[in-house]
């Protein structure tokens, strides 16, 4: 059996295409108040970096490689880690009128408002 | 045997993890999925990273007697990265958010520029292509990681002024030049087979160390004002260099992952510079600040005071107020106050609601967050272009903390440095009022036509003490009904 997923420079461009035009598209239609989280989510995401540091570490053969290797692969944990804890934490706080449960809310009803 | 079951269990998680990136950023199109969405992602991000770990079955014959070795050099560097990255996101004010979301993207783009240099350094990749495109992220990465540190250093007030000098433009060039010309001969230079002068090692420091310092003096002279560009710009980066690495190490999912990073962040930088009407080489190679410094607008009139707790029972009796907040409000921690306020007029019966400007804050998107923290509601927020009409048949408008995104002469004064800039349109609201610390300019030095129109009045004082007053005024109204 053979499970190889070695490409080419042409099959690679094409990934990259899809891949840049699905980003763009998918992050289009976030709406303007998430753009923190999304910003924070995206940084989160490119945190997969500490899996290339993780295979470039396990092969490397060197002191100098293994130094850089080391780094590499805590400086892309910090990134995926960190990336993963704030947007988790903004995305909490984002609630309607509807689902509030503060013991403030006692005043009166919140208007629904709708785009007009 | 064991090495196909590895490698195809790796092959199967990486997908996994493109797949789930993807579906995870789909669901933050609305906030009601968006925390499931960033879990969905976190979910790949597991998967992919402990898959990782396979690769000790299929590693170069060299590394298998330093095999040990690394495994416990990647599990310790996990735990102190991962560890310490997640406590400090966990406990981070929701002010600085700007300033943490540069360093992880500073640390992202450190480790991308990692990965270029132990393939360099390895000799790990050979062709021109290979060789090309690792450089290429390497670039990338380590002018990210450079320049994020200084973002960094900008936001968090560690570096105050931007720093700026005769000919900065052309030493930027040449420096970068410079790195382009030595990542070159690394590239040639062995196939030419003329000599090295020097080891290939020192070029390929001397690259590291030309990239590292152009990031460095790219970013040292922006103002602050254009952080939320800066920041985009550097998102979009790492994500690019992330991608060339995976198409260095052949692996798709880094591949997918930094390449919707890269679209991402070049949309919003887009977004950015269009929300202040510059174009994106404008914000990088322009001294904004110092233009801005310059004009002197010719505007008659005085500024016109009134007491806190006048313009609070004003509001108390409006059919509509809209509220624009900007970043002082969130200096002066006012969102609280401004919340419990919003609630007392909520609950009279007034229709209140938030218009956010995209620059808003110091990155996109910063005083959503800072408003929901504070407990507001997100259908109260609304977005320039969603409210920008609304403001003509509103009773009130109240700035706070705002300045350049509520001043008219945006859209009247062809000599103004932000002519031509989308603004929430306060001014056309029945009565202006503008909290603010004192009389003076703003953070950008632009003088604000607003302030001097028949329709405004300024308040003046801290946000939080000035919100604290038409709260007791407010209050006192209802006790003296009761």
């Amino acid at each position: 059996m053979h499970f190889d997923i070695a490409m080419g420079g042409l099959i690679a461009l094409y990934v990259f295409m899809l891949a840049g035009f699905a980003g763009w598209v998918i992050i289009g239609n976030v709406p303007a108040i998430l753009h923190t989280p999304l910003m924070s989510g995206s940084n989160f995401v490119h945190g997969i970096v500490v899996v290339g540091g993780i295979f470039a570490l396990l092969n490397a053969n060197t002191l100098l490689e293994q130094a850089i290797g080391f780094f590499t692969v805590l400086l892309g944990a910090g990134n995926a880690a960190g990336g993963y804890a704030v947007t988790d934490r903004m995305l909490a706080m984002f609630k309607t009128s509807g689902s509030h449960a503060k013991p403030h809310h006692g005043h009166g009803k919140v208007h629904q408002l709708k785009k007009s | 045997m064991v090495i196909t079951i590895s490698t195809l269990t790796i092959g199967l998680a990486n997908l996994l993890a493109a797949f789930l990136f993807l579906f995870g950023l789909k669901r933050m199109s609305s906030p009601v999925t968006a925390p499931s969405g960033i879990r969905i992602a976190g979910v790949g991000m597991i998967a992919a990273v402990l898959a990782s770990f396979l690769y000790v079955f299929s590693v170069d014959a060299t590394a298998q007697s330093h095999l040990l070795v690394n495994v416990a050099l990647a599990l310790v560097a996990m735990a102190v990265g991962g560890v310490g990255a997640w406590f400090v996101g966990r406990k981070v004010a929701m002010t600085a958010m700007p300033q943490m979301v540069a360093i992880y993207n500073g640390m992202g783009g450190g480790a991308a520029g990692g990965i270029a240099a132990i393939e360099l350094f390895g000799s790990h990749t050979h062709g021109v292509d290979q060789l090309a495109v690792t450089l290429l992220g390497g670039l990338i990465g380590a002018v990210s990681m450079s320049g994020s540190v200084i973002a960094w250093a900008k936001l968090d007030g560690v570096l105050k002024n931007p720093l700026r000098f005769k000919g900065q433009q052309i030493a930027n060039g040449l420096v970068f030049l410079a790195g382009i010309a030595v990542g070159g001969w690394i590239i040639l230079g062995p196939m030419s087979g003329a000599a090295m002068i020097l080891p290939m090692s020192t070029w390929i420091t001397i690259f590291f160390g030309l990239t590292l310092l152009f990031g460095i003096m790219m970013t040292l002279p922006i103002g602050g004002a254009d952080m939320p560009v800066v920041i985009s710009i550097y998102n979009a980066f790492t994500g690019l260099a992330v991608g060339l690495d995976g198409f260095v190490l052949q692996n798709p999912a880094l591949m997918i992952a930094g390449m919707v990073v890269g679209a991402a962040g070049l949309l919003l930088t887009l977004l950015m510079a269009k929300a202040m009407n510059r174009s994106v080489t404008n914000v990088i190679f322009t001294n904004f600040g110092e233009i801005a410094k310059a004009h002197h607008g010719a505007i008659k009139g005085t500024e016109r005071p009134v007491e806190a707790s006048d313009a609070g029972i004003k509001m108390r009796y409006a059919t509509s107020v809209i509220i624009v907040p900007g970043y002082g409000l969130a200096a002066a921690q006012g969102q609280q106050k401004l919340y419990e306020f919003v609630k007392l007029l909520v609950a009279a019966g007034v229709k209140v609601r938030f218009a956010i400007h995209p620059v808003a804050g110091r990155m996109p998107g910063q005083m959503d967050v800072l408003l929901a923290e504070a407990g507001v509601p997100y259908d109260m927020i609304f977005q320039l272009d969603d409210i920008n009409a609304d403001f003509a048949t509103t009773d009130v408008a109240l700035v706070i903390g705002a300045n350049d995104v509520v001043n008219p002469a945006a859209r009247t004064d062809k000599s103004s440095p932000i002519f031509g800039m989308p603004i929430l349109n306060a001014d056309k609201a029945k009565q202006v009022y503008v909290i603010k610390r004192g009389q003076g300019k703003g953070y950008s030095g632009i003088v604000n036509a607003l302030f001097y129109e028949p329709n405004c009045n300024m308040v003046y004082g801290d946000a939080q003490a000035v919100l604290i007053k038409m709260i007791e005024a407010v209050r006192g109204l209802g006790a003296a009904a009761a």
